[in-house]
């Protein structure tokens, strides 16, 4: 489809210059639906913790309070921006820019189905493990330049959550390398297929949920807030963030919480798999759904789980969150690395028969 | 030793975190408690207590012998009386001003009244923009108490076996 585009534009202007238009299509139609899918996960969030919390939530803003995204949005863009004045104003201003561009450039090696990725790398958990990590830096560089201190001590928490996380979440992806043999996210998926039971959260079930935590932590969600908690440090490193600014650091935690639900689905419960794989008449009875509305549905599922915790768990204290990261997952995680070692080395079936360590 | 192995069963299993999620699970397919509340309103008792009103008799002369209780017991001195004998000779008011501002809706200007005469009724969903007269005369006191008075008086009724 793109190659016909690419020739098609070619016949007007230079190869070049057309190759650079065929990937800004390809970026727009990974964004745009990315942007509007965290448009309604805030939307989404207000209504499931208010439905949780026995209320309706949002529902004045358009039908049910279908445009309330739309007009949080607005009233953003109209806000004024304010820059306070003993802030480092350069800093201040890149610091949204450095928050969202990791959150947005990782999805390019993310496949939505088979073939359905902007770039097929075979080091994509590589690049996504080395881009995700720059994200910090935004929270930092924000915190510091706001020239506050409840800012800074949100930027300060928020980063050694984050170095602390990443390395459970990368014990936990190693697992997962072990299992698949390749860092090739469509690999990944492809090693889990037939079915439910087939796919890797059988195999690595306490991985599936270190991961799934360490990513909670990693987007700094609740009960893993304290980068932001309300109740201690006003809105932590974001304090002095107003209008667009502070919107584009809620469009970055919030596409990190979609990437993160995303990469859940493809590593642990086989991507655009179905799950009736190799069951005689469901197969056939759902043959029908597309892949994507396979992965779709996984990572709607996560994503409300994200929200679901939040309704649930009260915040952990700070040390607590740094006793959970480094005396639990990442002892864990180390311990099932070798799990796993065994269990491709006697090949466990049906996980390790294909790919796995060679 | 099997205390010390039920703890470690329950912690590796995230036991208590699952509970905790079922019940929130639950709530979410509770029934709403919300109130949608312009085209819903929750029950309003007899005794509410909302913007002022002076009442009148049946024969449509005023209750109001400027007394002066309302004014002498008025936590916020919300209430300004000024009174003279009328052409007849009995004692009226005529100035009856009730500050909105000032008034904190407590009725012991109702409850002090020996006539009832003043009386706070349900309406409350009235507001001021900076230029408005936020101060009830007495015209708009018994206009307002004239537009009532049907709910009023069912009101009264209502509480008087209480009182």
């Amino acid at each position: 489809m793109f190659e016909s585009l690419q020739l098609f534009l070619a016949q007007w202007v230079p190869d070049a210059l057309a190759t650079v238009l065929v990937i800004l299509v390809q970026a727009a139609m990974v964004i745009v639906p990315l942007l509007l899918a965290v448009a309604y996960l805030t939307y989404a969030e207000r209504k499931v913790i208010g439905y949780m919390q026995i209320r309706l939530g949002p529902n004045r803003v358009g039908p049910g309070g279908w445009l309330q995204p739309i007009a949080d949005a607005l009233k953003l863009l109209m806000k004024e921006v304010i820059i306070p004045s003993k802030s480092n104003v350069y800093l201040f201003v890149i610091a949204p820019v450095l928050a969202i561009a990791p959150a947005i450039a990782v999805w390019a090696v993310v496949p939505f189905a088979e073939g359905v990725v902007v770039a097929d790398i075979n080091a994509g958990l590589l690049y996504i493990l080395a881009i995700t990590s720059i994200g910090v830096y935004g929270v930092v560089v924000a915190g510091w330049a706001s020239n506050s201190k409840y800012a800074f001590l949100g930027a300060l928490r928020s980063s050694a959550q984050k170095v602390s996380y990443e390395i459970a979440m990368g014990f936990a992806l190693v697992t997962v390398i072990m299992t698949a043999g390749s860092m090739n996210l469509t690999e990944i998926v492809n090693g889990q297929k037939g079915g439910i039971l087939s796919w890797y959260w059988i195999p690595l079930l306490p991985m599936f949920v270190v991961y799934f935590i360490a990513g909670v932590a990693e987007t700094n969600r609740a009960p893993f807030d304290v980068a932001e908690g309300e109740s201690e440090i006003v809105a932590g490193f974001h304090v002095d963030y107003s209008g667009m600014t502070f919107a584009v650091f809620f469009l970055a935690e919030y596409a990190m919480m979609i990437l993160i639900a995303f990469l859940t689905a493809i590593m642990f419960m086989g991507g655009w798999l179905s799950p009736f794989e190799g069951i005689p008449v469901l197969e056939t009875l759902f043959s029908f759904v597309p892949a994507f509305v396979w992965i779709a549905l996984k990572v709607s599922f996560l994503l409300f789980v994200f929200l679901w915790f939040r309704a649930t768990f009260p915040r952990y204290r700070y040390d607590q969150i740094m006793r959970l990261g480094w005396k639990v997952f990442i002892p864990l995680t180390i311990l099932w690395v070798f799990v796993v070692g065994v269990m491709a080395y006697v090949k466990v079936a049906p996980w390790f028969v294909h790919g796995g360590v060679a | 030793m099997i205390a010390f192995l039920k703890r470690q069963l329950k912690t590796w299993t995230l036991w208590e975190l699952f509970q905790g999620l079922a019940i929130t699970g639950k709530y979410l397919f509770k029934s709403k408690i919300t109130v949608l509340y312009p085209e819903e309103k929750t029950p309003m008792s007899p005794r509410f207590r909302g913007k002022h009103a002076l009442r009148r008799y049946a024969n449509g002369e005023e209750r109001c012998i400027a007394c002066k209780l309302c004014e002498a017991v008025c936590p916020a001195n919300a209430i300004t009386i000024e009174s003279e004998a009328r052409e007849d000779g009995s004692r009226r008011t005529t100035v009856y001003d009730i500050d909105l501002f000032k008034c904190i809706y407590c009725g012991f200007c109702e409850e002090a009244c020996p006539v009832d005469a003043i009386v706070e009724t349900r309406v409350f969903e009235y507001a001021f923009e900076p230029g408005d007269i936020h101060v009830m005369n007495k015209d708009m006191l018994l206009a307002h108490g004239d537009k009532m008075e049907t709910q009023i008086a069912a009101d009264r009724a209502a509480d008087a076996k209480y009182r």
